[in-house]
């Protein structure tokens, strides 16, 4: 008897836990989705409820200088982000894990702390630190502060890939008269490439989604994508921004997911073409 | 005379990692840094400063209660924030970790999609469900169940709730990871031995997971601190955090000397909280939560 009823018991804790799970995800994803849905509305209002379907308020979209403007800003920013927070974090990584030096204790510490500080405080010290050596606000800066955030994610994603690559394989190489950058090339490099691109895509949506310290560092005159989205509500919230979030949702998903997806049949590709002796 | 460069040289690891350690030193140490010694500087009018030292502004922040009241309220709504996060965030990480479900990995995706999706369009997105022509307005106004709108947007709930809605993935995430390094023969034995499945969970699931519970909570309590723009979104004036306070302080007042000020006083109080976290817990489990 007693036995049952602790089964019982067991199950409604099981229930629960699903039940609080699916809230939990509709929590999440509702007032995305409802963004969406309302980015179609004919309404001159951008709220509910749906007076029928209509697209125009993405020709407006794509008619608002300001707006394109922002998007290709961010597009660049968030490029070159990516490409340089990669190389430097990945290197950053290689060295982290097969080399030993006094201080590398400490620099795995400082690497990941533009991650847990504020990203408020982080924007106002840059700006005292500029103003105390008298410079202005220009784009490199916006772009060296978004690698700055971007780094210690790509750091700790090529650290994880480059544990589990034994240092044996470049040894190999080395001793059969490989230089050492040809053996990072050939050998390293092909290995990490999964926390290669995973790094490159994270890094670039960091900086692509990045607000509050653009908020700081921005030169004047210059909007963000982010920024510009902040500005635009401050006036309303117009059926335009629903479609404005949509497309930014499109982008920033659709880019990381298209990007696995070729990375996934790259490497199916690549298991047909060798015969099945990669695990070691 | 010149060492000859060994295989693993300490000069070249130093030459591999001197890009990010540049970025750091000149992005990072030497802007605090700086900041710090700004505190001192006499702030003459907007925009403008000398730099004869002065503790004018830490005067005026330890004995101002309006600067108090907002560092008091700042750690409160950290706080609670966080608590939610890890309660709420426990059930769907527990659910990933346990169930057989086939697809799982899409669970696990579904948990990382909203780190793609801008944080600023992720918190506007509230504005479409808890305002005044928002989802649940519009529906009980349909169903004749109020006459007028509730007023739900603009106050500390509605940050509150935008908060935990972008920092509950970290939250779920951390535990997960603690949750899969648990070796599961572990609870076969527990079972084994004559424990109920909530005894198994409450002596070695629970405590085991801990670590990750920790992680989350400190992290969900830093980044909810340290907020600006669901504040800024959701909140009425009255709802202004210290982020806020910070940047009204720089942005709009041009005060640049107390805004250092603040802006050490939160670096400050955050990194107390997260030195303490450290002490006990180390830092490799945040590493792991931050690392996926």
């Amino acid at each position: 008897m007693r036995g049952t009823r602790r089964k019982q018991e067991g199950r409604w804790a099981w229930r629960l836990t699903g039940f609080v799970t699916v809230c939990v995800y509709i929590f999440m994803f509702a007032p995305i989705v409802a963004t969406v849905i309302l980015s179609f509305n004919a309404s001159m209002f951008g709220g509910f409820p749906m007076t029928g379907f209509s697209l125009q308020w993405y020709g407006k979209l794509m008619a608002n200088e300001a707006v394109l403007a922002a998007f290709r800003t961010s597009l660049w920013i968030a490029l070159v982000t990516a490409i340089v927070t990669t190389a430097i974090g990945v290197t950053t990584a290689f060295a982290l894990v097969r080399f030993d030096f006094r201080g590398k204790q400490a620099l795995s510490t400082l690497v990941i702390l533009p991650a847990l500080v504020p990203e408020t405080i982080l924007g106002v010290g840059l700006l005292v630190l500029i103003k105390a050596v008298d410079q202005p606000r220009t784009m490199l800066l916006l772009v060296l502060g978004h690698i700055l955030l971007a780094v210690p994610y790509v750091v700790l994603i090529a650290q994880a890939r480059m544990i589990g690559i034994r240092r044996v394989y470049e040894e190999a190489a080395l001793s059969l008269g490989a230089s050492r950058f040809s053996s990072f090339r050939e050998i390293t490099l092909p290995l990490l490439i999964p926390a290669v691109v995973g790094g490159a895509l994270l890094a670039f949506t960091i900086s692509f989604d990045n607000t509050s310290a653009s908020l700081f560092w921005r030169p004047a005159g210059v909007e963000t994508m982010p920024t510009q989205i902040l500005s635009m509500l401050k006036i309303s919230i117009s059926p335009e921004i629903n479609a404005l979030g949509t497309v930014m949702i499109l982008v920033t998903v659709g880019i990381p997911l298209i990007g696995g997806l070729i990375l996934q049949s790259l490497t199916k590709l690549r298991r047909r073409g060798e015969p099945k002796e990669e695990t070691q | 005379m010149k060492r000859r460069w060994t295989l693993y040289d300490p000069r070249l690891a130093w030459m591999l990692v001197a890009p990010v350690l540049l970025l750091l030193i000149f992005f990072l140490v030497l802007p605090i840094a700086v900041m710090g010694a700004y505190t001192f500087f006499t702030f003459v009018t907007a925009g403008v400063e000398t730099s004869a030292l002065t503790t004018a502004n830490w005067h005026e922040f330890l004995t101002d209660s309006y600067y108090h009241g907002f560092l008091l309220k700042t750690l409160r709504v950290g706080a609670l924030t966080a608590l939610l996060c890890g309660v709420l965030g426990y059930f769907p990480a527990y659910f990933i970790w346990a169930t057989t479900f086939k697809h799982k990995w899409l669970l696990l995706l579904l948990l990382i999609v909203p780190f793609w999706i801008s944080f600023t369009i992720r918190t506007f997105s509230w504005i479409n469900i808890l305002g005044e022509q928002g989802v649940i307005n519009v529906a009980l106004l349909k169903m004749g169940i109020i006459n007028e709108p509730l007023p739900m947007l603009y106050n500390e709930g509605a940050v509150i709730l935008g908060m935990l809605h972008f920092l509950l993935p970290y939250m779920i995430l951390n535990v997960y990871v603690s949750l899969e390094s648990i070796d599961r023969t572990l609870i076969s034995a527990a079972r084994s031995m004559g424990c109920t499945s909530a005894q198994a969970f409450r002596e070695v699931t629970l405590p085991l997971s801990l670590p990750g519970l920790a992680a989350g909570l400190l992290l969900c309590f830093v980044l909810a601190a340290g907020s600006y723009v669901t504040p800024q979104l959701l909140g009425s004036g009255r709802d202004a955090l210290f982020g806020n306070l910070i940047y009204d302080t720089i942005m709009g007042e041009l005060n640049w000397p107390m805004g250092a000020t603040l802006s050490i006083v939160l670096f400050v109080v955050l990194g107390f909280f997260a030195a303490v976290y450290t002490r006990y817990m180390g830092m490799s489990q945040i590493v792991k939560g931050l690392g996926g």
